[in-house]
């Protein structure tokens, strides 16, 4: 697609009414900004549950589901869809912990691209189709799976309101959770469900391969800043919609992938956050400070004992 | 004790657990068997013994997530089925590491309500009632520190204060003082025996060693080589009772301070 023919103007007010003028760039923004909103949330469970790489390979196992689905001649997102809920419900039944086994999750993910490689040689199309669904495709997006993305993103959004405490105890606390009476396993693959449809549709955007971009490290920001879950996604939230909505409005003007402009401002707010932002407080100050008030503490409130 | 708190315990002596030639395990392996002892409202219990003798196990039969192999074991007068609101537990493992910048006053907080479907959006009340349970432990000053950035000590005190905000009636902790040295291991006692006296509950505390804990101690179960024995820690703590339930010489020695050894009983290595 040809977009440097567009001429960037000093007043972004036109430059957003040019913009907006084109449909395929309004389909951008919908499904772009739905996909920021899921995946800044997902992401932030991911985080907290240490599942990044689980998540990575469930958009690698959606690879083959893609590709086989082009070869069938239907709509990617069907195949990605299938693939990534049935494998995450696999990862899920084989127990919490297998979703954090590195070696065995990279042997499946190995396998899945190399199926999806296998699907698109067969295919006798157009290579083109491989390339969108491993780095994105954003600009491309037909209204059909506007739609599907944002059904599939209300969807989350009423799991993850529905099932925010219990999904988060578990998350955190999974042995006092499950004593509580939380079903554990039911937990697991409701989570990894969620993640499937999340990746899904994120594929979309930043492919297959760039998917950390959106799923993880906007999460993984959000936690160092800060310490109520709530605000972190809503600032995970807020770091994908500024990437996805940038990014967009310089490939506007720009010849470069939408997925490439995406990656780097992530990455770049990454390495601020980590490296610039100052996030650790003086830890040997504070335990003096409240090992000395507890023994006050027992002091004031009962002497006797 | 003080005294009021003791009129209480003594009026009240409602019994909490009973075990009845109880054993426990996996299938088809017992770990230990022929268990009995109750607890009564208000008592501070130790169980310990060597890695691997089945502590845990007694945990988990009282949490309903496990069954027993054999014999009875009753919770309230009924069998222990998991979800019970009138337990408090503290479990050997968690989750928390560096990477975990959430603040203390949430984690409680959901030990409150984190069963419930739902944002929780009307979170003041729930965060009030996190908060008064972390007072109850000296920890009000954390409440809003990540639990990334505490120490042992620290963050055992936040597993105390989520055990405590549901106000059960009986607490499990299991191995809170293991990774602590002396000083904190005595802290945290004190602080567990406090709790118990003023709110009058059972506390089950599981522990590799017993002698921070003999000052505060009402009873004690002993589990080694397959078996348990419980009694008053001067009763059940003494050469002839070992020696007489295990059949193998076992010595109790105590030194000036009233420490005691357990020499005897071999270290088994099992899985708990």
């Amino acid at each position: 697609m040809v977009t440097n023919s567009y001429i960037f103007n000093a007043n972004l007010l036109i430059d957003v009414q040019q913009m907006f003028q084109y449909q395929f760039m309004q389909h951008a923004f919908e499904a772009g900004t739905a996909v920021a909103i899921i995946a800044g949330i997902v992401g932030y469970f991911v985080v907290l549950r240490r599942s990044a790489f689980a998540s990575h390979a469930l958009s690698h196992i959606g690879f083959a589901g893609a590709a086989g689905a082009v070869l069938l001649g239907i709509n990617p997102i069907f195949g990605l869809l299938t693939f990534t809920c049935g494998g995450g419900v696999g990862m899920a039944v084989l127990g919490p912990r297998a979703v954090n086994r590195d070696v065995q999750i990279g042997t499946v993910l190995a396998f899945m691209l190399g199926l999806g490689v296998l699907f698109i040689s067969l295919y006798t199309g157009y290579a083109t189709e491989a390339y969108s669904i491993l780095f994105g495709e954003i600009l491309g997006i037909s209204s059909s799976d506007v739609l599907i993305t944002v059904t599939a993103s209300l969807i989350i959004l009423a799991a993850v309101g529905i099932m925010y405490r219990p999904l988060l105890f578990a998350s955190l606390d999974e042995d006092v959770a499950e004593a509580k009476g939380l079903s554990m396993p039911l937990l697991g693959i409701i989570f990894m469900l969620l993640v499937a449809v999340a990746v899904s549709i994120a594929v979309q955007v930043v492919g297959v391969l760039l998917i950390f971009s959106l799923m993880v490290t906007p999460a993984a920001m959000a936690r160092r800043l800060a310490k109520q879950p709530r605000n972190a996604m809503i600032i995970s939230v807020l770091i994908s919609l500024m990437a996805t909505w940038s990014s967009l409005f310089i490939a506007f003007y720009e010849p470069y992938p939408v997925s490439f402009f995406i990656t780097s401002m992530v990455f770049v707010s990454y390495l601020f956050v980590r490296y610039i932002y100052p996030s650790r407080i003086c830890l040997e100050c504070r335990e003096k400070f409240s090992s000395l008030s507890l023994a006050k503490h027992l002091q004031k409130t009962h002497p006797n004992i | 004790m003080n005294t009021v708190d003791k009129m209480i315990t003594d009026a009240v002596q409602q019994e909490i657990v009973r075990a009845e030639n109880l054993a426990a395990g996996y299938p088809g392996k017992t770990v230990w068997q022929g268990a009995n002892f109750s607890f009564v409202r208000g008592e501070f219990v130790a169980i310990i013994g060597p890695n691997g003798a089945g502590k845990t196990l007694l945990m988990r039969l009282l949490l309903g997530l496990q069954q027993p192999v054999k014999g009875t074991i009753k919770l309230f007068n009924s069998q222990p089925k998991r979800g019970n609101p009138k337990i408090g537990y503290v479990p050997q493992r968690h989750l928390i590491d560096n990477d975990t910048n959430i603040e203390c006053i949430e984690l409680v907080r959901l030990a409150f309500s984190g069963t419930r479907w739902g944002f929780g959006l009307s979170s003041k009340s729930e965060r009030k009632t996190a908060f008064e349970a972390l007072e109850a432990v000296g920890a009000a000053e954390l409440a809003y520190q990540p639990l990334s950035a505490l120490s042992g000590g620290e963050l055992q005190r936040i597993f105390l204060a989520e055990a405590l905000v549901s106000n059960p009636e009986i607490l499990l902790l299991d191995e809170p003082l293991s990774n602590l040295d002396i000083r904190r291991a005595k802290e945290l006692v004190q602080l567990v025996n406090k709790v118990v006296r003023l709110r009058n509950v059972t506390a089950l505390l599981v522990a590799h060693d017993i002698n921070p804990l003999l000052p505060f101690l009402d009873k004690v179960v002993y589990i080694a080589n397959g078996k348990a024995a419980t009694g008053k820690p001067k009763d059940v703590l003494t050469s002839e009772s070992l020696t007489a339930l295990y059949g193998v010489n076992i010595e109790v020695m105590r030194d000036s301070r009233g420490n005691v050894a357990i020499i005897g009983i071999e270290d088994h290595h099992g899985d708990e």
